[in-house]
C-alpha cells in the first residue's frame, strides 16, 4: 500500500517537472503562433517580399513597409559587432595570455559587469552622457576627417546631432563586449598547452603563438560568441531608443537618426490606434523573433561545438 | 633591423593594442558608473522613496509608487517563474537526463536567454493586455515570469548536474523514492546554487523595460491592484528622461543609481555564491 502511494507520488512529482520542461516550449511555439496569427492582417495586405523591401511608413495613409526599421536594425547591429569584436578579442587574448593570474578573475568579473548593467542605464546614459559628447567633439572631427573624401563622405553627411546610427551602434557594441570577450576567453583556454608550448619551443613569439596556434584553434567558439552577440544586438530596445530617433526614413550616413524593428516596436505600439498598423507592428515582431531565434541557435551551436 | 627584432617588434605592438581594447573596455565600465553614482547620488533623498510623483511641471514628488509596482511586479513573477524553472530544470537533469527532448529545451532555454525581451512584451500584449481590454500589473508579471523561467531552468539544470550520482545512489539504496531523493538530496545538497540562479534571474528581471512597455505601462498613481496599469522603476526613467523637465531628468537619474547599484551589488554577490559553490 505504502510502496503504492510513493509511486503515485513519485510519478506526480515526474509529471509536474516534465510540464514546467515543456513550459519553455510551449511559449516559444506560442509566441510564434500568435505573432503570426496577429500579423496575418498585415501578412495579407502587404504580402512578404515586398514588405520587407518596402520603406514607406505611413500610418496616415495606412501604407507599411518595414524596410526602414530592418535597415536600421542592420546598420546598428552591424557597427556594433563591428567596433565590438576586434576590442573583445583583444580583451580576452589580455585576459587569456598577458593579465596575471592573480588580477585575471577580477578583471574578467569587470568586464561581465557590463553585461549587467540594466539596458534602460546604457541609454540613459547614451542620452545626457555620450550623445552631448558625439555631438560636440567626435562627429565634427568625423566630418572634419572624411568630408573632403568622395564617396566616404556619403557616410558622414548632415548636422552632428548626437542622436543618430553611429552613437546607437557605439552604446550596442559595450553592451555586447563582455558577451563576446567572455565566449573567447573560454575558446583561447580551451586550447591545448602542449599546442602553445611546442610553438615556444620553436621560438616563437608570444603574438604569433596567439595569431598562429590559439586564435587558429578557437576560430569556431569566437565565430559563435561574435553571432550570438549579433543575436542580442538585433533586438536590443531600450539602449537604442534613446539614441536612435525613431525616424522611417533610410539614410546613409551614419550620422542621421533611424529606427529598429524594437524602436518601432517601443515607440508605436501604444499609439497604433487601427486594426492594419497593430498588425504591421506585430509583423514587424515576428520577423525579430524569427532572426533573433535562428542567429542564436547557430551562434548556439558553434558555442556548442567547441565545448565538445 | 633584422628579422628577430621586426618579429619582437611586432609581437609586443600586437600585445600593446591588447592591453589598450583591455583598458578601453574598462573605461567604458568606470565611465558608465561613474556617470550614474554622480549624477544618481546628487539627485537622491528620501522623497524619491516616500512620495508619489507630482504632477507634470511641479516640483517635488518622489517615485514611491513605481518603487512599490516594481516590487510587486517582481515578486509576481518570482511566484510564477522560479517553481516552473526549477521543477522544469530538474525534470532535465534528473528524470529526463537521457532524452533528446531534453538536450532540445535546455538549448531553446539558452536561446530564449538571449532573445529581444520586447518580443515577449508584444505576445503577452497579444494574449493578455488585448483579451482583458486594458494593461494590468499581472500582464507585466507574466512577462517578466517568461524571462525569468528559462534563466532559473538553467542554471537549475547545470547546478543539479554538479551533484554527484553516488549520493542519489546512496539514497536509492535505502529504498528512498527518486522524488523524495530529489527533494531530500538533490535540492538540499544544491540549495547555495539553486538560490543564486534565483537571485540572478531576480537581477536580470529587475532591470527589463521592454517587456514591460505594453503589458504594465505606466500609471503616474500609487497602485497595489494588480489588474490596473502599474507603474515601474524602468518605464518611469523611460518616461522621464525622455520627457521635457529637468526635474524629472533628476528623478530618472535618481532611480537609475538605485537600479544599477542594487543590479551590480546583487550580481557581485552571486558571482562570489557560485564560485563558493563550485569550490
Amino acid at each position: 500500500m505504502r510502496q503504492k502511494s510513493l509511486f503515485v507520488k513519485n510519478r506526480i512529482f515526474m509529471v509536474l517537472t516534465a510540464l514546467s520542461a515543456a513550459t519553455v516550449a510551449i511559449v516559444v511555439i506560442a509566441m510564434l503562433v500568435v505573432l503570426t496569427c496577429a500579423s496575418i492582417a498585415a501578412i495579407k495586405h502587404f504580402g512578404v517580399l515586398h514588405f520587407i523591401f518596402s520603406s514607406q511608413w505611413n500610418p496616415v495613409k495606412k501604407i507599411f513597409g518595414g524596410a526602414t526599421s530592418i535597415y536600421g536594425t542592420l546598420m546598428t547591429t552591424i557597427l556594433a559587432v563591428l567596433f565590438a569584436t576586434p576590442v573583445s578579442i583583444g580583451i580576452a587574448i589580455f585576459a587569456t595570455q598577458i593579465c596575471p593570474s592573480r588580477f585575471r578573475l577580477f578583471f574578467s568579473n569587470a568586464i561581465e559587469l557590463l553585461a549587467s548593467i540594466p539596458s534602460i542605464i546604457y541609454g540613459m546614459w547614451g542620452l545626457f552622457v555620450l550623445a552631448p559628447i558625439m555631438k560636440n567633439y567626435i562627429e565634427p572631427a568625423l566630418q572634419a576627417i572624411f568630408l573632403p573624401i568622395p564617396v566616404v563622405r556619403l557616410f558622414f553627411e548632415g548636422t552632428p546631432l548626437g542622436i543618430d546610427i553611429l552613437t546607437s551602434s557605439i552604446i550596442l557594441s559595450i553592451m555586447i563586449i563582455p558577451f563576446i570577450s567572455s565566449i573567447s576567453q573560454d575558446s583561447f583556454d580551451l586550447t591545448p598547452k602542449e599546442l602553445k608550448e611546442s610553438a615556444y619551443a620553436m621560438g616563437a613569439t608570444k603574438w604569433e603563438v596567439i595569431k598562429d596556434v590559439i586564435l587558429p584553434y578557437s576560430k569556431i567558439g569566437v565565430l559563435g560568441g561574435v553571432i550570438l552577440a549579433v543575436g542580442r544586438a538585433l533586438g536590443e530596445t531600450m539602449a537604442v531608443a534613446f539614441v536612435l530617433g525613431n525616424d522611417h526614413h533610410i539614410h546613409l550616413s551614419l550620422l542621421k537618426s533611424s529606427t529598429t524593428i524594437s524602436v518601432t516596436l517601443a515607440n508605436e505600439f501604444t499609439e497604433a490606434d487601427f486594426g492594419l498598423y497593430i498588425s504591421s507592428l506585430f509583423y514587424l515582431a515576428l520577423i525579430l523573433f524569427v532572426i533573433s531565434f535562428i542567429l542564436l541557435g547557430i551562434g548556439k551551436i558553434f558555442v556548442k561545438r567547441i565545448e565538445q | 633591423m633584422n628579422n628577430l627584432e621586426k618579429r619582437k617588434l611586432i609581437s609586443n605592438i600586437a600585445l600593446s593594442l591588447s592591453v589598450i581594447a583591455a583598458l578601453i573596455g574598462i573605461f567604458w565600465l568606470v565611465f558608465i558608473i561613474i556617470e550614474v553614482l554622480i549624477k544618481g547620488l546628487s539627485s537622491i533623498d528620501l522623497s524619491l522613496f516616500l512620495k508619489d510623483p507630482a504632477p507634470p511641471g511641479i516640483k517635488g514628488g518622489g517615485l514611491r509608487s513605481a518603487f512599490v509596482g516594481q516590487l510587486l511586479m517582481s515578486l509576481v513573477a518570482t511566484i510564477i517563474g522560479v517553481p516552473i524553472g526549477i521543477l522544469g530544470g530538474t525534470f532535465i537533469s534528473e528524470y529526463g537526463r537521457n532524452l533528446k527532448i531534453s538536450r532540445i529545451i535546455s538549448d531553446v532555454s539558452d536561446i530564449m536567454m538571449s532573445f529581444p525581451s520586447i518580443v515577449v512584451g508584444t505576445f503577452v500584449y497579444a494574449i493578455i493586455v488585448k483579451p482583458m481590454g486594458h494593461f494590468s500589473g499581472i500582464a507585466g508579471s507574466i512577462a517578466l515570469a517568461i524571462i525569468m523561467i528559462p534563466i532559473v531552468l538553467r542554471t537549475t539544470e547545470q547546478t543539479l548536474k554538479l551533484i554527484p550520482w553516488e549520493l542519489r545512489e546512496a539514497a536509492f539504496a535505502l529504498g528512498a523514492p527518486y522524488y523524495r531523493v530529489i527533494i531530500d538530496v538533490v535540492y538540499r545538497s544544491a540549495s547555495a546554487g539553486l538560490l543564486t540562479g534565483v537571485i540572478l534571474s531576480i537581477a536580470r528581471v529587475a532591470g527589463e523595460t521592454a517587456p514591460l512597455l505594453f503589458t504594465s505601462f505606466n500609471n503616474p498613481f500609487f497602485t497595489l491592484n494588480m489588474n490596473q496599469p502599474m507603474p515601474s522603476l524602468t518605464v518611469t526613467i523611460y518616461q522621464y528622461a525622455m520627457g521635457p523637465y529637468s526635474d524629472w531628468h533628476k528623478l530618472a537619474w535618481a532611480a537609475s543609481f538605485v537600479i544599477t547599484i542594487t543590479i551590480l551589488f546583487v550580481s557581485l554577490f552571486s558571482k562570489w555564491m557560485i564560485r563558493r559553490f563550485k569550490a
